[in-house]
């Protein structure tokens, strides 16, 4: 039989065609009951079903478009450019020379807008509109930039896996509160204007003392049930803030937290407040800024010591116990103290970190320390690629930034309508954002890692060599 | 006394539903080694599917009867769930197969925080409340003034739970399908080569927990008649506890332990204090996972270099 009478392979439009209808098909089953139908309360307060088909017929629509347009684009471009696009997006596209000056040039030139961004700020907006930027931006990103850093020594440097990490920004956080607004007053009340940087250190060592706590019974765990372990943890310390009331007063929280001073000058309008004493007109935003340098260095802090660390034995034992602990162990290399002072330094920073939260939130609640929290920190040093300190840095900004600047969508109420609030859909972005950046890029933004050790010359090795360890 | 009894009654009622999550979670570990974080956001958009459906019989299409209906809820919740379960498996863990550990469970994470999100904003964020049904009560003890009751909701959720069981625990045994994934959980490589679909088989082990737990947030519904989308993470981890403590890979053992973290969240809650419940099942879950983490009826697991 002549080969060209086979049947023609169908063609690249028809088989995308086909594939679309299918992932539609799929799209109505997945979507058609939650979205087709919307429960609601009636006048009698009784629940209701009201059908919402145009809202699923829109639904499945712009699933058949992606899907078709993606089976189309792989189908036209052949399956290497997809992998090599995939894998290197934008970046594979850079030539060799510019890669080198980015790569270099990126963290001082990070650094130097970091320092210049509140003024830079200051000078676009004027001083109300600034308050927002700064603090909504710039802090709010600057808190997850260091709690990620923090939980890197834990996972990305020392290899476990920890999913209860918040519990040791709670821990920071009410030892501040509580300090600041119970133990202070009530023994030297002249302190007050230093309670900050008293309970700094202080909310650091107790984190630090809860993290070897925590650390000491589930140093034999691997792996996920480490992970899950952690996660316990996290959650039985949240829970007993919520209940034990006469600690820590349950779901109400603590709040009239003192906030920073200016090294014992207060932010106020008075005459011995920061405005007065150095000539300025009083506004709020003088403390925002002074919060926000407070948090740069707390970051730059924590990035410090994790990159000397790394440098040290402690350091390259945690990396070495990450790639294999039973190796370790025949070295001689005490795996007990060696995991435990990478969960107390991780912790230590957590506990930095909470207690600066206090000081700029002025309250805090069991509310802020969910589970939640947790994963979205893990994530973003999972993101950023793990051991990374830069491509930790830019999950945070992508995906904290990315998600506030939801709340700054409002010209989109004149498309959608007035009901139509951009910021309830952050979490659901933030989410798809994981699944989809784990499916395109598994080993994160920065892929690549620098030993601290080598022969002759220092090059960068694929995170694909480098284990995540075993807990 | 009676206390006792009744709160037995309970306990095991609320550890049927347990168990019946937990089976979700010990399948997918034994087969692919992976802690299905979003397997507790599952059952909650099951109790939803559930709600929407009964909702529909009921004030729609007049069915009078609610065993009837209740019948048909539970399997259009079943089907609409594994579907949710088999595309999520397809989207969100299938390409990870094989790829670093981490990011699966990241992965997995995330779709836990999209499937809650979703809900909470194509449902709304408010507690959703169906009218109470099948309030009938046997009195089976009125001794001293207490009352013993057995409900015949808990009639009903212990005799669906067996039932289901009883099928699933025949499928897994005696069927070529229980075969095939009792083949991959032992050597995945090996039972590729020996000619088993491999994928094929756990997308099936995905749809089949995902199935178990519609049938649990079917029961879920029928129980306490309320729904939230945050519903999903505190019984997801109470169940994972349960697999845990039963034995993480072991289908007897995921029931075992739901029915010991239901009488135990149960008791703690008569004799000691409400508000530590969960503190209880967390402890729990950490103290097994540290002094057995093999639980009552796994394997230990053989360190190797």
């Amino acid at each position: 039989m002549p080969l060209d009478t086979a049947p023609a392979a169908p063609s690249p439009v028809a088989r995308a065609m086909k594939d679309a209808l299918f992932a539609a098909i799929i799209a109505v089953g997945v979507f058609g009951p939650l979205l087709a139908f919307k429960t609601t309360q009636d006048m009698q307060n009784r629940l209701i079903v009201e059908p919402r088909w145009d809202l699923l017929a829109v639904v499945v629509l712009l699933v058949w478009a992606g899907r078709f347009l993606l089976s189309l684009w792989r189908s036209r471009v052949q399956p290497e450019t997809t992998a090599a696009i995939g894998s290197h997006l934008l970046w594979g596209l850079v030539p060799p020379t510019v890669r080198v000056v980015i790569r270099n040039g990126l963290p001082p030139a990070a650094l130097v807008a970091l320092f210049v961004y509140p003024m830079m700020i200051l000078s676009l907006t004027g001083g109300s509109g600034a308050l927002k930027w700064i603090d909504n931006f710039g802090i709010q990103i600057l808190i997850y930039v260091m709690l990620a850093w923090g939980l890197n020594i834990v996972v990305g440097l020392a290899g476990l896996l920890d999913l209860g990490y918040v519990a040791f920004y709670a821990v920071g956080a009410y030892a501040y509160a509580l300090i600041a607004t119970k133990v202070i007053p009530a023994t030297f009340p002249g302190l007050g204007v230093w309670a900050f940087w008293i309970c700094l250190p202080i909310a650091g060592i107790l984190a630090a003392f809860w993290g070897v706590l925590l650390g000491f019974p589930v140093l034999r765990l691997r792996g996920d049930y480490l992970a899950i372990v952690t996660l316990a943890f996290g959650e039985i310390i949240r829970l007993v803030l919520i209940n034990w009331t006469a600690f820590s007063n349950g779901y109400e929280g603590i709040s009239t937290i003192p906030r920073p001073s200016f090294f014992g000058i207060p932010f106020n309008a008075s005459d011995s407040g920061f405005a007065a004493r150095f000539g300025f007109e009083f506004s709020p935003v003088h403390r925002t800024i002074f919060l926000y340098y407070v948090i740069v260095c707390l970051a730059l802090l924590t990035a410090w010591v994790s990159n000397r660390l790394r440098k040290l034995p402690v350091g390259r034992a945690w990396e070495a116990l990450r790639e294999d602990e039973i190796a370790c162990r025949s070295l001689g290399i005490n795996t007990v103290n060696t995991k435990l002072t990478a969960f107390a330094i991780g912790a230590m920073f957590g506990g930095f970190a909470g207690s600066f939260f206090a000081a700029r939130q002025g309250f805090i609640s069991p509310e802020s320390f969910t589970f939640m929290e947790s994963a979205v920190i893990l994530a973003i040093v999972v993101l950023g690629g793990m051991g990374s300190l830069i491509g930790t840095a830019i999950a945070a900004v992508a995906m904290i930034g990315g998600t506030e600047l939801l709340r700054e969508l409002d010209w989109l109420k004149a498309i959608f309508g007035n009901d139509f609030d951009p910021a309830q859909y952050r979490m659901l972005i933030f989410g798809l954002a994981m699944v989809a950046i784990m499916v395109w890029k598994p080993r994160g933004f920065v892929s690549t890692r620098m030993p601290t050790a080598f022969l002759k010359s220092r090059r960068a090795v694929s995170s694909a060599h480098v284990k995540e360890g075993h807990g | 006394m009676e206390v006792f009894f009744q709160q037995l009654i309970n306990g095991v009622t609320l550890g049927s539903i347990y168990g019946l999550i937990a089976i979700g979670y010990t399948m997918v570990f034994g087969i692919i080694g992976m802690v299905n974080f979003s397997h507790g956001d599952v059952f909650m958009v099951s109790t939803f599917i559930a709600l929407i459906a009964l909702m529909i019989l009921t004030t729609w299409l007049g069915v009078g009867s609610i065993l009837i209906a209740l019948m048909i809820v539970l399997i259009v919740a079943m089907v609409f769930t594994s579907l949710v379960s088999w595309t999520i498996e397809r989207v969100a863990y299938r390409p990870l197969r094989g790829s670093f550990r981490l990011a699966p469970l990241i992965s997995a994470i995330g779709m836990s925080i999209v499937l809650s999100n979703f809900v909470q904003v194509a449902q709304g964020p408010r507690n959703k409340a169906i009218d109470p049904i099948l309030n009938n009560v046997f009195v089976l003890s009125a001794a001293g003034g207490y009352q013993v009751t057995l409900s015949y909701k808990q009639i009903l959720i212990v005799v669906v739970t067996a039932a289901l069981l009883a099928v699933f625990w025949w499928v897994v045994a005696k069927t070529p399908l229980g075969r095939a994934q009792r083949a991959c959980e032992q050597d995945r490589k090996m039972a590729a080569l020996l000619g088993v679909d491999v994928d094929r088989t756990i997308s099936i082990t995905f749809v089949m927990g995902a199935a178990l737990a519609a049938v649990a947030g079917t029961l879920y519904l029928v129980y306490y008649g309320v729904v939230n989308f945050s519903d999903g993470f505190t019984p997801g981890v109470k169940a994972f506890t349960a697999a845990v403590l039963g034995g993480i890979g072991s289908l007897p053992g995921a029931v075992l332990g739901g029915l010991l973290i239901g009488l135990i969240e149960v008791f703690w809650s008569a004799y000691f204090s409400v508000e530590y419940k969960d503190v209880a099942a967390f402890s729990i879950l950490a103290i097994v996972l540290i002094f057995m983490p093999q639980g009552i009826l796994g394997r230990p697991d053989v360190e190797k270099v």
